[in-house]
């Protein structure tokens, strides 16, 4: 099976909120001092992948999209056991909303010419929109489940088991199609040495938007749809009323004592 | 542009009702619709769901789109996408509500790519621009650590909205509308996917989503044995355990009880977050709530900056020993 996967290079969400900052004018955020990472959804569609080839075979390639994208941080899925890279970089694709990145993407899986299965985390841990995915699949005409718990293999078809509120719903599809990974399917494996040596090697593809027949006015800010107009951080107040005592027990107890004062409970 | 007028809902059905999202979602289409000067419609996709139309009028609607085939039984993409298609087209709607839930984020997405339109996910706050009249859309952005306001200049404006992000309105059973029936026009072969099997692994007790009281742990509870301490706290304020993702993840606790922007959005009266650092993709589960509590080791944890009450302590000492005072307290 060919699969491919999509990911994004982001500020880690996993580094303290503390470091947070943003940029209000550029409307963009950073980590301070954290370095950037793959986007943890993304990883977790990177696992998906993992586990059909274990079952049953197959190359799996990796998509990103950006610009300035760190070679060491967009390999990380090939050092996990992916086959070949894909980089859509290039300074026309940055500042794309959901439509422009969708489209990018899909152009080039389309010149890629050999796809079963298109994998994308269910969203990504910066914008949290959890779009793309459902956008390639109308693009390529394609159907697609999202919020994967477990996809299995089964011949020309896919068996997916999708995260509901009340429990999961089991859905048969055909392939080609496009699932979107949810964290339930497994933590993401470590890289192995061997991985990390085996990445090292491969050289990624880099298309620019003429390679995937797109005009620059497609892609990146030119070619969206939804604007931001404006980024801030919420305020918390932070106005904790903490119970004290001298043993932990009697801390308990004063909070016991505080929430029944305020009525709390 | 003008072709486009009024605001439409998207109506999700639970339990033979409407469900509280789409209250939520009329609650608000409702001012949006007030303040535009125009018509709120409800849009009943289903089986058989005619019969929630007064529903849909009592919260708020002026109209309900009803679209009923025995394709539509279960949701699933392709059948939803090809009838929402087909009744924006006829409603031209400028504004489209949807809820941030198991349907809307599957379907808002798929149905906006195929409109040529653009969605805002998960929104907190819809206003109208005074200048523009368009829809400024603010959504948590980055797992919660900020805030985004997106405007879009295709139509129709769709967004999805946060789970009791919004305030439904009183239910007012005097109001009535004007049912509009859509024929859905599917061809089965059309819709690719089969929904072989819904499972429910709904816990015991109160549902988390409905407790006015939620005991939730975090990675520092260490097992599924140590949420067994959280459990008999929360059977005596009559509430439900809750969990951020690493228990889940863990297996310690089933994923239906995972509070957290991955998770369920929650807003109890009181929630007692124990061993939680408080993430920002956490709190986007849980700072809905009227009252939160803190029990964390560490008291630079962030759980700190939005809990109202908090004891820094090990939990192991710290809970039991409250769990002993509610005890007596409430005994009292």
């Amino acid at each position: 099976m060919n699969i491919i996967v999509c990911v994004k290079q982001v500020i880690d969400p996993e580094a303290p909120p503390s470091s947070f900052k943003i940029d209000a004018a550029a409307r963009k955020a950073e980590m301070r001092g954290a370095p950037l990472v793959i986007d943890p959804y993304g990883e977790y569609a990177v696992e998906a992948a993992l586990k059909l080839k274990d079952a049953g075979g197959g190359k799996i390639t990796v998509l990103s999209l950006g610009a300035n994208l760190q070679r060491e941080v967009v390999k990380k899925p090939l050092a996990m056991g992916a086959d070949e890279l894909i980089l859509l970089e290039d300074e026309a694709y940055t500042g794309g909303d959901a439509a422009a990145t969708a489209i990018a993407l899909a152009a080039a899986i389309k010149k890629t010419g050999e796809y079963d299965l298109i994998l994308c985390g269910r969203e990504a841990s910066d914008t949290n929109a959890g779009q793309t995915g459902a956008g390639i699949a109308e693009l390529l005409g394609l159907p697609c489940v999202t919020l994967a718990r477990q996809i299995d293999a089964a011949g020309s078809a896919l068996k997916v088991s999708r995260v509901t509120a009340a429990g999961y719903d089991i859905i048969e599809l055909p392939l080609p199609a496009v699932v979107t990974v949810s964290n339930e399917v497994g933590e993401p494996r470590y890289p192995t040495i061997k991985g990390i040596m085996a990445a090292k090697k491969i050289t990624p593809v880099v298309w620019k938007p003429a390679d995937i027949g797109l005009e620059t006015a497609k892609v990146g800010a030119a070619g969206r749809r939804a604007v931001v107009e404006k980024l801030y951080q919420p305020v918390h107040e932070g106005k904790c009323d903490f119970a004290e005592g001298d043993t932990p027990e009697e801390a308990a107890a004063a909070l016991a004592g505080k929430l029944r004062e305020a009525k709390v409970f | 542009m003008a072709d486009y007028q009024g605001v439409a809902v998207y109506g999700e059905a639970r339990d033979n009702a409407l469900a509280p999202i789409t209250a939520e979602g009329l609650g608000i289409g409702r001012k949006l619709a007030d303040t535009l000067g125009q018509e709120l419609a409800c849009v009943l996709v289903g089986a058989s769901v005619g019969g929630l139309a007064p529903e849909a009028f009592a919260g708020g609607a002026d109209k309900v789109y009803v679209v009923e085939d025995p394709l539509l039984k279960d949701y699933r993409t392709d059948a939803y996408v090809s009838v929402m298609e087909k009744v924006v087209k006829q409603a031209a709607p400028a504004i489209i509500i949807m809820g941030q839930s198991d349907t809307g984020r599957d379907l808002a997405p798929r149905l906006a790519f195929r409109l040529g339109a653009a969605v805002t996910m998960d929104c907190i706050e819809l206003e109208i621009d005074t200048a523009s009249k368009r829809l400024l859309a603010t959504k948590p952005v980055y797992g919660g650590n900020a805030l985004a306001v997106y405007t879009s200049q295709a139509d129709p404006q769709m967004v999805t909205i946060r789970t009791k992000a919004m305030t439904p309105l009183a239910p007012d059973a005097s109001r009535q509308g004007e049912i509009v029936k859509v024929e859905a026009g599917l061809d089965a072969a059309a819709i690719r996917t089969k929904v072989i099997d819904r499972v429910t692994e709904e816990v015991a007790g109160i549902k988390i989503e409905d407790a006015a009281v939620v005991i939730a742990g975090g990675r520092g509870i260490g097992s599924a044995e140590g949420f067994a301490q959280l459990e008999a706290l929360a059977r005596l304020l009559k509430g439900a355990v809750g969990a951020s993702r690493p228990p889940c993840d863990n297996g310690w606790m089933p994923d239906t009880v995972q509070v957290g922007l991955t998770g369920k959005i929650i807003a109890p009266e009181l929630y007692v977050a124990v061993a939680i650092s408080g993430s920002s993709q956490h709190m986007s589960g849980c700072s809905g709530a009227k009252t939160i509590v803190a029990i964390n080791k560490d008291a630079e944890a962030n759980i700190f900056r939005h809990a109202r009450f908090g004891v820094v302590g090990d939990w192991k000492k710290v809970l039991p020993a409250f769990a002993e005072k509610v005890k007596e307290l409430l005994a009292a």
